[in-house]
């Protein structure tokens, strides 16, 4: 079947996503309605692993053990409280309409489609939006302080790609409020012995028997020992790949290994090329640097976007010779309000990072580095009070101001854009199945609801989606047909032959002891990342990426340096196993990129744009998701494509400008 | 542009829970003054991983002084002297050129040390698996807005709510109590009458577990308030008292 197309081994073979038959609002309802169920007495029999507690992994966790299903659950950290989840900062979207502004579930979905340009599954997002307004009800409920008016009622806040004010938020720590709903919903069921936590433990492959995922390989981080467990369906909600970059806003654990392990597993890796950068992020200044830190989204609402007008003031402050403040507002260019003057500062997270980027490119970027520009909020502090943008964003202005030394109150905020989520991931089904019988994946891991890039406050909505709503019906589908299915004995072959595989890599990459640490080889695949599958990418780029990263595995395998065993706690052998897989996923991102020979939403080729400069799709040819599938070691994975039919909405060319 | 100083180290380096610790003294030459004191500890890993040596454990995540999962006792200080500052927001800056900071694990009878300057506060996620949640399963709630709540309490609620879980208020206070920690869910969801159903059971069971755990007992002395890193306020332990004494009228 495979045949030679582009950059790419093509396989024609038809992707079935099982969306239900019927009109696009009653799809979910008519699914529902028809689907298996497995009765009570039955789930107490079924074991389910779950892996990760961030949104999805916790709210999945939380209520499939209130169901009554067994569930063990697996976090790499101390507690499952410290997910990355809880850095989410801006808000949680729902189509409440409680603004009376014209918003509908409708309007969310359109949206979040738009938002992603074009490149999501119509009847995945319709029901994301559909159960949003749930979300927030359930968060309630669980004692989350969201911000409320004086009457006693919820505040809404808006966000970048939409009209209405949608957002629900707590501070800026709307992701710590949800996390902890989530956290204190997991804890009450783990108090109740009906999950088990297993802290500290790092899931390093997934068993399959008889081609159904039957169990993991997990590492206890503590103790270094490898262990064995066996579930009648195995979850995984680990979250993006966005540290391929090394520098991201991601928590310095956040990895891909989960699903890079369940790809080699069989699992379709679905358009990897698809990462967001995020505009609003304070600049790298220097190069001991760990990590790049958010600036909430939200702050756009408040902050205007500016460079100098001109290039002889731009350079004037990068040598220190001006500040902003010396400049008169005639000498400033808003550049988003005047090319979006619809949107303004608030378009999508994909517009405003490229024009950013253009800005500096052009010579127009501030700070030290010239790549930096201002978010000013002067002119909201003279129009609200300092206090109102006290209110709003104390704490992130708090935090700015101990990272970079500057008063935000008083002088411009300086960002630059930065990974931060990546939209592609494990290929799932409208079950959230993957393509391994039994195996699911939710939340940021899995590819299906963003497209090509995500709207702002969209991801805390999809996690909890996922886990909360969408997951506890899909995966009783499966498991109706697993009761007879005796709990299997973790001696089984297929066990010892996941455990052996993990022990030799893992013996492989202790056995090195070569000159490089494990950062040092992550940095350098981090600096390729960026200058070539960042946010301009071209032919010539990807394919020199190509390269450097195949460069770079070799390093990786020849001359890695991990100190002490592998039989105890070992953080720089966390470290390894993670960027060995970093690897392997920044170069499926690369390959991807250049296969993508169009631009849509986060994933910009330079060879495909308007005259204006905005992403130019191609829907004839690239209406698809890209799903690879591994084809063994070393050997060039193979393209399938489940074809994007959009039957309820006409695409058009995205459009912030009027 | 890039300013540095000198700084010397002395750090908690213990290979494990039961083997017997020791300061180790690292000399670290030319740090930026604009790096966050994880980095520093990143440049001395990376040093003795060079030097072929094992690098010193911490435990850390986000890095945005969020998620809770840095702690260490700098300086005598639970996540050092700056105010409203977790370890990982804390900066090089704050320093003087040729200081000498010493680095210790949380020390608490309730965290033990697992590695170096890692330990184990497992019994902050009991103490909320035995009470720290609203009894609701998924699915079946009222709409979010069928019960208005005073701006007032739901602010306050947040405030409560801030809390990161990193332990520094146990580990600040010369009891060893996990008071604040308890106070700030107890309070965070008595304040809200979703919460407030449950609120004088949660308060008791909370606290016994509290005790169970190891925990020693609160004696106002306000450490905790003045080390803690998101400013949590000890008057939320008041309101932990009144539902606990409201428990115990019950009983």
């Amino acid at each position: 079947m495979a045949n030679k197309q582009a950059s790419a081994q093509v396989d024609e073979t038809k992707i079935d996503a099982k969306i239900p038959a019927g009109p696009l609002a009653e799809k979910w309802s008519n699914y529902k309605a028809h689907q298996k169920l497995v009765n009570p007495a039955n789930k107490r029999r079924l074991e389910i692993i779950v892996v990760g507690t961030g949104l999805a992994g916790a709210s999945a966790a939380a209520s499939l053990a209130e169901l009554g299903f067994n569930v063990l659950n697996f976090c790499i950290q101390d507690s499952p409280r410290r997910a990355h989840s809880i850095a989410a900062q801006g808000g949680i979207n729902a189509a409440k309409n409680y603004q009376n502004d014209g918003d509908s579930v409708y309007r969310l979905f359109y949206d979040t489609i738009k938002g992603g340009d074009y490149r999501a599954r119509e009847a995945n997002v319709y029901r994301l939006a559909e159960v949003s307004n749930s979300i927030i009800d359930q968060c309630v409920a669980q004692g989350v302080p969201f911000a409320r008016e004086y009457g006693g009622l919820l505040d809404n806040r808006s966000f970048g790609g939409a009209q209405v004010s949608r957002t629900f938020y707590a501070k800026g720590q709307t992701g710590q409020q949800l996390l902890l709903g989530a956290y204190s919903a997991l804890s009450r069921q783990i108090g109740k012995g009906s999950v088990k936590l297993f802290a500290r433990h790092e899931m390093l492959d997934v068993v399959v028997v008889e081609g159904r995922a039957r169990g993991i390989i997990a590492r206890n981080l503590v103790t270094g020992k490898i262990e064995r467990f066996f579930a009648h369906a195995v979850v995984v909600g680990t979250g993006g790949y966005g540290n391929a970059f090394f520098l991201s806003t991601n928590a310095m654990t956040s990895n891909a290994s989960a699903a890079v392990q369940m790809y080699k597993k069989g699992a379709y890796f679905a358009n990897p090329a698809y990462a967001q950068i995020h505009p609003t992020c304070i600049p790298v200044h220097g190069d001991f640097q760990s990590k790049l830190t958010l600036m909430s989204e939200s702050l756009r609402n408040d902050g205007r976007i500016w460079v100098p007008k001109k290039k002889e003031d731009a350079e004037a402050i990068r040598l220190g010779k001006k500040k902003a403040t010396d400049l008169k507002e005639n000498e400033r260019d808003y550049y988003l309000e005047r090319r979006y003057p619809a949107f303004g500062n608030l378009v999508p997270r994909d517009v405003a990072s490229r024009a950013a980027k253009e800005r500096c490119d052009a010579g127009f970027g501030v700070g030290n580095t010239g790549l930096a520009v201002y978010l000013d909020f002067s002119s909201s502090i003279e129009r609200l009070g300092e206090d109102t943008i006290r209110e709003r964003y104390g704490n992130l202005f708090q935090m700015y101001e101990k990272i970079v030394d500057e008063n935000p109150y008083k002088t411009p905020m300086m960002i630059y854009p930065a990974i931060h989520y990546t939209m592609g991931g494990v290929w799932v089904d409208y079950e959230l199945q993957t393509s391994v019988k039994g195996l699911f994946c939710i939340g940021e891991a899995n590819f299906s609801d963003h497209g090509a890039n995500r709207l702002g406050a969209s991801a805390l909505m999809q996690g909890l989606a996922d886990g909360y709503f969408v997951l506890p019906y899909t995966i009783q589908n499966y498991l109706a047909d697993q009761i007879q299915v005796p709990r299997m004995s973790i001696d089984l072959p297929e066990f010892t032959e996941s455990e052996k595989a993990v022990h030799a890599k893992i013996e492989k990459i202790m056995k090195i002891q070569g000159d490089k640490s494990v950062d040092s080889i992550h940095r350098e695949l981090g600096l390729v990342m960026w200058d070539f599958v960042g946010m301009g990418r071209n032919t010539a780029g990807l394919q020199t990426a190509l390269e450097k990263i195949k460069a770079i595995r070799h390093e990786f395998w020849t001359k890695v340096y991990v100190p002490g065993v592998s039989a105890d706690l070992n953080m720089e052998l966390e470290k390894a196993l993670r960027v060995a897989d970093f690897i392997e996923i920044g170069e499926l991102m690369a390959r991807d990129a250049l296969m993508r020979e169009e631009s849509c939403g986060g994933h910009f080729r330079e060879e495909y744009q308007t005259p204006e400069g905005e992403a130019l799709r191609n829907d004839d040819e690239f209406s698809f998701a890209s799903c690879w599938k591994f084809n063994g070691e070393g050997e060039e994975p193979i393209l399938l494509k489940e074809a994007l039919e959009y039957e309820f909405v006409n695409r058009q060319q995205r459009n912030y400008k009027a | 542009m890039d300013k540095t100083i000198n700084l010397t180290l002395k750090v908690w380096r213990q290979a494990g829970p039961k083997a017997k610790g020791e300061f180790v003294t690292y000399n670290m030459d030319h740090v930026s003054t604009d790096s966050s004191f994880l980095e520093m500890l990143d440049v001395l890993n990376e040093k003795l991983v060079k030097q072929r040596k094992e690098p010193v454990a911490f435990d850390h995540d986000c890095r945005e002084g969020i998620c809770g999962m840095c702690s260490l006792y700098i300086n005598g200080h639970p996540h050092g002297l700056d105010g409203e500052t977790t370890t990982c927001q804390l900066h090089i800056r704050r320093f003087k050129n040729g200081e000498t900071i010493t680095v210790e694990p949380w020390r608490s009878a309730a965290f033990p040390v697992i590695k170096d300057l890692m330990v184990d506060r497992g019994a902050y996620d009991k103490i909320i698996q035995a009470g720290g949640f609203v009894s609701v399963n998924t699915g079946g709630v009222p709409d979010g807005n069928a019960i208005p709540i005073s701006k007032v309490y739901a602010d306050e609620a947040m405030d409560a709510a801030s809390c990161i879980g990193c332990g520094a208020c146990a580990a600040a206070c010369k009891n060893g109590s996990a008071m604040l920690f308890v106070a700030a869910k107890v309070s965070q969801l008595a304040l809200l009458p979703q919460g407030k159903v449950e609120a004088a059971h949660r308060a008791k069971v909370m606290v016994a577990k509290m005790d169970e755990l190891g925990f020693g007992n609160c004696t106002n002395t306000g450490a905790c308030e003045a080390e803690c890193p998101k400013a949590i306020s000890i008057s939320h332990i008041a309101r932990l008292n009144r539902e606990f004494l409201v428990a115990k009228f019950k009983d």
